[in-house]
């Protein structure tokens, strides 16, 4: 009784301190910024791509461009007419056919002349979202914009824990509210590390809420990263189905051949 | 079995008239209907035709990638997004592509170790064999070129990596690494040569070996899993008393089993295609959805998976000559192999133990190289042997081991068979199995 006992309970106590490693390496993780949240977004829920749209030309699109983007590719996806998306997402003057590029006037130096727009305000032009989560992931995307913190040593004001030092404003603090950050201790002479995010001023949003407005973004996003996921989904089933349909056939086919072979 | 000349004589008069000027019918017979190959073939030899397939559906889906695809520096990226985007069914021609790129080297690589657990390179088929060889090179310089036409970043920085290796030749290192880019740096010159030599060169040359290896192939005939010579065997058949006793005809037995080796691997081809296209980062990498960039370097520079055991060999040594060098051994051995192996028995299933326990190092080495390589290692040192762990210690540890491994197991192979270690089993006189 006793030896047979004690050998899983070994196991267990090695399987607690590996658990136990497991939890701490998570929490360095955290605490460093890095361990990024499960966005959850579902590309194929349209419902969830039309909140996510209507966010990101409300709040994103005054600076980021979706170059490879057409309006009208974007009614088609997301059931949406033509009209309702050039009078809610387009720029102004833009066609349905036109690609979804933002207003932000931006050009970066050259020769003598000095750099214009949002590479002065900001120090570099906003990036393109086009393919932002195909290149970092929806996680990151997701993450990112749940984590920025008022940080008055920068330039436009806010932080970001997920990416450090980033230069662009958090347009969506209206909608989250402000989190202030709480410092770990520090060892002397080293940079202070963000513990943990506080929501110092609630926004218009609950967190909850705030969560899923984010996600429906991270949706729309990835979305724009490959419109085509939308229709490799629906057709894939079909295609699928019917390949499997000629292995059978094919199976068949070569044991009704093989029959004389011995 | 060597092709017989076949002489087919239509009844219909026009194709008479053909075959007696032309003998397309004839030829088109005798290494179909008319090859007769071992019936014991099993599950490893469904790789040679996948590979025909593959081959195939590069080439279609590359024309009309071909059509919308932009070669330059200010043209490439976006044209690929246009193709994914805006061309009817772009999006699937592109990934047909990709995938098949990936797939196309699994097949292979499957299909050389087939090759090395049954003997198919040995006498009489070493010419085969280097033949198959050269094809692989001609596809790793394929699938290469065809990697940095997106011009995504690792696109950029993975030419500027493969390219610089040239620059490790005594002397005229420089001057050839900016020959081969026709700038200081991968850039238009270097896309626009590119893209001629992946479209135009390589497939010429790749259907070329391939013709070569099949024609070979064709006159010593096939191999199978017992490394019998069925040629050898007994004669008379149904098919002819002077057919060999242990073949059937490629057609219409072997086109069938092959049609349903197609169909489940279309299956798993179509399954990636439609529902996981990048296949986590594997097959397409995220820092090449991110344009090419000569001032931001990707977090880390490495290939594709396929190139990744080669890649480990370059960076587990810690010069760069001998690094070139030794990765460039680790393909070169391979052609060598019908004359280190001095065994005559061909099947590992009667060769000694030894041979069987190499063949498993070796792929495993193969394997672990490739792990390397990825940055699998440099990702879960840390996890399992802490946080502090000296990643690059324990990691070129771990490579260098496996790179020791990989090419002991050829020495291994010319020793164990040189100095007559090997205790075989007796090879029956006939296939024991088929299907």
């Amino acid at each position: 009784m006793t030896k047979s006992f004690c050998i899983p309970s070994v196991f267990a106590r090695v399987a607690v301190a590996a658990a136990g490693a497991l939890l701490v390496a998570g929490s360095a993780l955290a605490q460093e910024g890095a361990g990024l949240e499960e966005a959850g977004a579902h590309v194929t829920n349209i419902a969830s791509l039309q909140s996510g749209a209507r966010t990101f030309f409300n709040y994103c699109s005054g600076c980021h461009s979706l170059k490879y983007m057409r309006y009208s590719r974007i009614a088609q996806d997301l059931q949406l007419s033509d009209d309702d998306v050039l009078k809610n997402f387009a720029s102004a003057g833009a066609k349905i056919g036109d690609l979804a590029i933002s207003n932000m006037p931006s050009k970066p130096a050259s020769g003598d002349v000095p750099a214009q727009g949002a590479e002065v305000w900001f120090g570099k032009a906003p990036p393109d979202l086009s393919l932002e989560v195909r290149a970092k992931g929806a996680d990151w995307v997701y993450t990112y914009l749940k984590r920025f913190y008022i940080d008055p040593s920068r330039p436009v004001g806010w932080n970001n824990t997920v990416f450090p030092n980033a230069s662009m404003p958090f347009p969506l603090w209206e909608l989250q509210g402000v989190q202030t950050p709480v410092y770990a201790p520090a060892k002397p002479g080293a940079e202070p590390v963000v513990e943990k995010l506080e929501l110092s001023t609630p926004g218009k949003l609950t967190p909850a809420q705030y969560d899923d407005t984010v996600r429906d973004v991270t949706a729309f996003l990835e979305y724009a990263s490959e419109p085509a996921a939308l229709q490799r989904h629906s057709i894939g089933v079909w295609v699928l189905l019917y390949l499997a349909f000629f292995t059978l056939l094919a199976y068949l086919l070569k044991h009704e051949y093989w029959k004389d072979v011995h | 079995m060597a092709t017989t000349p076949v002489r087919i004589q239509p009844k219909n008069r026009l194709l008479a008239w053909i075959e007696e000027r032309l003998p397309i019918l004839s030829f088109l017979s005798s290494h179909t209907s008319e090859y007769y190959a071992p019936k014991n073939f099993n599950f490893w030899y469904y790789f040679g035709s996948l590979a025909l397939l593959v081959l195939v559906n590069q080439i279609v889906t590359g024309i009309f990638l071909t059509m919308f695809y932009k070669p330059g520096a200010d043209t490439a990226f976006a044209s690929v997004e246009y193709i994914m985007r805006d061309v009817d069914w772009g999006w699937l021609i592109r990934y047909m592509h990709e995938v098949g790129a990936s797939m196309f080297f699994i097949v292979v690589y499957l299909h050389m170790f087939r090759g090395l657990m049954y003997g198919s390179y040995k006498k009489p088929r070493e010419l085969v064999w280097i033949l198959g060889m050269l094809i692989f090179l001609a596809l790793m310089a394929e699938a290469f070129m065809g990697y940095v036409l997106p011009w995504g970043n690792m696109s950029f920085w993975g030419a500027k990596v493969i390219i610089s290796l040239f620059g490790a030749v005594p002397w005229v290192g420089d001057t050839l690494v900016q020959w081969i880019m026709g700038d200081f740096n991968p850039a238009d010159a270097t896309l626009n040569r590119f893209f001629s030599l992946h479209v135009i060169a390589l497939p010429l040359v790749l259907l070329l070996l391939v013709v070569l290896h099949l024609a070979a192939l064709h006159e010593v005939g096939s191999n199978n899993p017992d490394g019998v010579e069925i040629k050898k065997g007994p004669k008379g058949s149904r098919f002819g008393a002077d057919k060999p006793a242990d073949g059937i005809p490629f057609h219409p037995y072997y086109t069938v089993k092959d049609l349903f080796g197609v169909g489940f691997f279309l299956v798993i081809c179509a399954f990636i295609i439609f529902f996981e296209p990048t296949v986590g980062g594997w097959f397409l990498e995220p820092d090449n959805f991110i344009p090419a960039n000569s001032l931001v370097t990707p977090a880390e520079i490495k290939p594709v998976w396929y190139f990744t055991p080669f890649y480990a060999m370059l960076r587990m040594i810690p010069a760069k000559l001998p690094g070139v060098i030794i990765m460039f051994l680790g393909i070169a051995v391979l052609f060598l192999v019908p004359w280190l192996d001095r065994g005559r028995v061909k099947s590992v299933r009667y060769r000694g133990l030894g041979y069987k326990i190499g063949l498993g190092l070796f792929a495993l080495s193969f394997v672990m190289l490739g792990a390397v390589g990825a940055g699998l290692t440099s990702e879960y040192i840390p996890a399992w042997f802490g946080p502090t762990a000296d990643v690059t210690t324990i990691e070129n540890a771990f490579g260098r081991f496996w790179l020791f491994v990989y090419f002991a197991c050829f020495a291994a192979l010319w020793a164990y068979t040189y100095f007559g270690w090997e205790k075989t089993k007796p090879v029956p006189e006939r296939v024991t199995t088929h299907d």
